[in-house]
């Protein structure tokens, strides 16, 4: 249907209302990375890089940052090969029993953090994870793992199985198949997935929250002691950083993702 | 693709093959001797077998009970990949992320056929089908019929002794089938091979196949070449299947020498004595039909009903009929052109010989499965 030429400008205007709704907050954070003086204030006044230093030179900061990029790491990869290997066998079992399953691998997206952050405390309290690596690993595998499961459930729902049996029948034994043919297709699924638990990992802040200490910090519970502590821009310079690292990754992927697609079509 | 005498394809031998799913016997005891290099279709409604044999056959269904021999060796319980045998799907089953030529290839680069050679064999085979020009494209850019063909050169890329095709035509339309049916001909006399292939269409059988295996529910009714199923057909089932048919069904007595039906007051006689069939149908072929208009006198010992002219079909080389009997069944006759021409509604009588009539039992199967 063709559209009147007013139709399409108030349909464009209510468009960058609700997409400067959506970025602004975002985007508030840049200009406050480069304030002069030590305040949170919007706008900021003057400009400096100091808050960048600081963020690279203070141990504080980069270390809990190298800390993050350490646990999201192992989590994405730990993740993302039990959460293929799950989105596997549900999906090549009885449709009954895999759906009782699913559901029950899912519920840490849908229990409330707070309540899942208090039982992983207990228990680590008990265990004696708590400030350690792998205490950090575990939990956030846990959050991770829906993730993954259902991007790689999405590609394998829409894999043509029949492709197997093809491969079968062309001399490809399990594993061969496996890798030659149904990994390259359901491969950004498992990207995607990946993607997902880095991301779910590194931003964590409930879970993290409680199964932290002085000894070992993830940034997102550095960023949010900091900015109870004192109002230190340097939150806002981490910010600034994180969301152009997030968007050149994402631009990248779905470059990617694009040419995929193009090549075969 | 020089013919190779040393590589002309597998015998393959069923025996009492049994496939049960719990209760229900997908196949029940199906036995079948196909010789090297022969083209085998197996012919049937959707549900009767014909595939789950072929699946047994490439390894993709494991046997309840029964023997399974090809090229003499037991296959029972060897995996799909290691039973070397060529499988085109309906559904093409071409990988999507390859090229054609990397799907073509894909059977030789497993087998560790080096770069050099598979580049021959894959031209080869790719030239084999006319797909020559492809090898650069992906499956999703090409047709249906593409498609099929790309798979076909990737089931014969790598020599299998035995090829299985499970209705690789059922999805394209009937101009591009009909071609195709000719092509995989041509490809079967060019390798010797033994193809195996499953159709629902007895047409497509008929064009392919050196033999036939006609299945009904988890059986086979009846082996033979084309003539032998159109002009002998062992069951009703085989009769109605293969070609049209006209069957006649009335009270039977049988004189020791000669049977006779009689259908609404009319009697018939086949010169046949029954054996056993404990309620016999007449089977005829259209061409053993013909038409006079009633009352007119007919040859003694000629058989006749009377009936009305339910539907005329001109056909081009001829003309069909369909007459409405008296007892409400329909009979298809079909004349050629020089014949007496017939009016919807028009009073005739259908005369036959006797010793064209079939006397076959009367298998209720045979109503129920064909629509």
């Amino acid at each position: 249907m063709e559209m009147k030429p007013l139709t399409r400008l108030v349909l464009g205007l209510v468009c960058l209302l609700v997409a400067i709704w959506l970025v602004a907050p975002t985007l508030v954070v840049v200009p406050m990375s480069f304030n002069g003086n030590k305040s949170l204030a919007f706008p900021p006044q003057g400009f400096s890089w100091q808050w960048y230093q600081n963020f690279a030179t203070n141990p504080e900061w980069s270390t809990s940052f190298l800390n993050s990029l350490k646990v999201a790491s192992i989590v994405a990869v730990l993740a993302t090969v039990l959460g293929t290997l799950a989105a596997f066998g549900l999906d090549r079992m009885k449709a009954r029993p895999a759906s009782l399953l699913r559901m029950l691998m899912l519920t840490p997206m849908v229990v409330p953090g707070v309540v899942l952050a208090i039982g992983i405390y207990a228990v680590y309290l008990d265990a004696q994870l708590v400030g350690t690596l792998s205490g950090f690993v575990l939990a956030h595998t846990i959050l991770a793992l829906p993730f993954v499961l259902i991007a790689v459930s999405a590609n394998l729902e829409v894999f043509d199985r029949r492709l197997e049996t093809a491969a079968a029948s062309l001399g490809a034994g399990a594993l061969t198949t496996f890798r030659t043919v149904t990994l390259p297709l359901i491969l950004p699924g498992i990207l995607s997935g990946l993607l997902f638990a880095f991301a779910t990992s590194f931003d964590e802040i409930i879970v993290s929250l409680f199964i932290t200490n002085p000894y070992l910090k993830t940034l997102p519970v550095q960023i949010f002691s900091s900015i109870t502590r004192d109002a230190d821009p340097t939150v806002a310079a981490v910010g600034t950083i994180l969301l152009c690292a997030t968007t050149i990754l994402i631009g990248a992927g779905m470059l990617l993702l694009g040419r995929e697609r193009k090549g075969r079509l | 693709m020089n013919p190779r005498p040393d590589n002309r394809g597998a015998a393959i031998d069923l025996e009492s093959v049994t496939k049960a799913y719990g209760a229900f016997k997908a196949l029940d005891g199906v036995s079948l001797g196909i010789e090297p290099g022969e083209f085998m279709t197996l012919l049937g409604p959707s549900g009767s077998g014909k595939t789950t044999t072929l699946n047994v056959i490439a390894g993709f269904t494991d046997v309840t009970s029964g023997k399974l021999l090809v090229g003499e060796k037991s296959v029972v319980g060897v995996p799909a990949h290691k039973r070397n045998i060529g499988v085109v799907f309906q559904h093409y089953a071409l990988f999507p992320h390859m090229t054609v030529g990397r799907n073509v290839a894909y059977p030789l680069t497993l087998r560790g056929v080096d770069q050099a050679k598979r580049k021959v064999r894959v031209a080869r085979a790719l030239d084999m089908v006319k797909m020559g020009d492809f090898a650069h494209r992906y499956p999703s850019e090409l047709s249906g019929g593409q498609q099929q063909r790309v798979a076909l050169a990737r089931a014969i890329v790598f020599d299998p002794p035995l090829l299985l095709m499970d209705e690789p035509l059922g999805a394209l339309d009937k101009k591009l089938r009909e071609w195709l049916q000719l092509e995989i001909k041509r490809i079967h006399r060019e390798l010797g091979t033994t193809f195996v292939y499953v159709t629902h269409d007895q047409e497509e059988a008929l064009v392919l196949s050196d033999r036939i295996a006609v299945f009904n529910r988890g059986r086979i009714e009846q082996v033979g070449t084309g003539r032998q199923l159109y002009d002998e057909p062992a069951t009703l089932f085989v009769g109605r299947f293969i070609g049209d048919s006209t069957v006649l069904r009335g009270e039977a007595r049988s004189d020791g020498t000669s049977t006779a039906l009689t259908i609404a007051g009319e009697a018939v006689t086949a010169p046949r004595r029954l054996a056993g069939e404990t309620n016999p149908v007449m089977l005829l072929r259209p061409e053993k039909l013909s038409l006079r208009r009633a009352g007119q006198t007919a040859a003694a010992g000629t058989n006749r009903l009377s009936g009305t002219i339910a539907e005329a079909i001109y056909l081009g080389s001829g003309s069909k009929y369909e007459v409405k009997l008296a007892d409400g069944s329909v009979a298809i006759v079909r004349s050629p052109l020089t014949g007496e021409s017939f009016g919807l509604g028009e009073k005739v009588e259908l005369c036959f010989d006797g010793a064209d009539a079939k006397l076959l039992a009367d298998d209720s199967t045979a109503d129920t499965t064909l629509t």
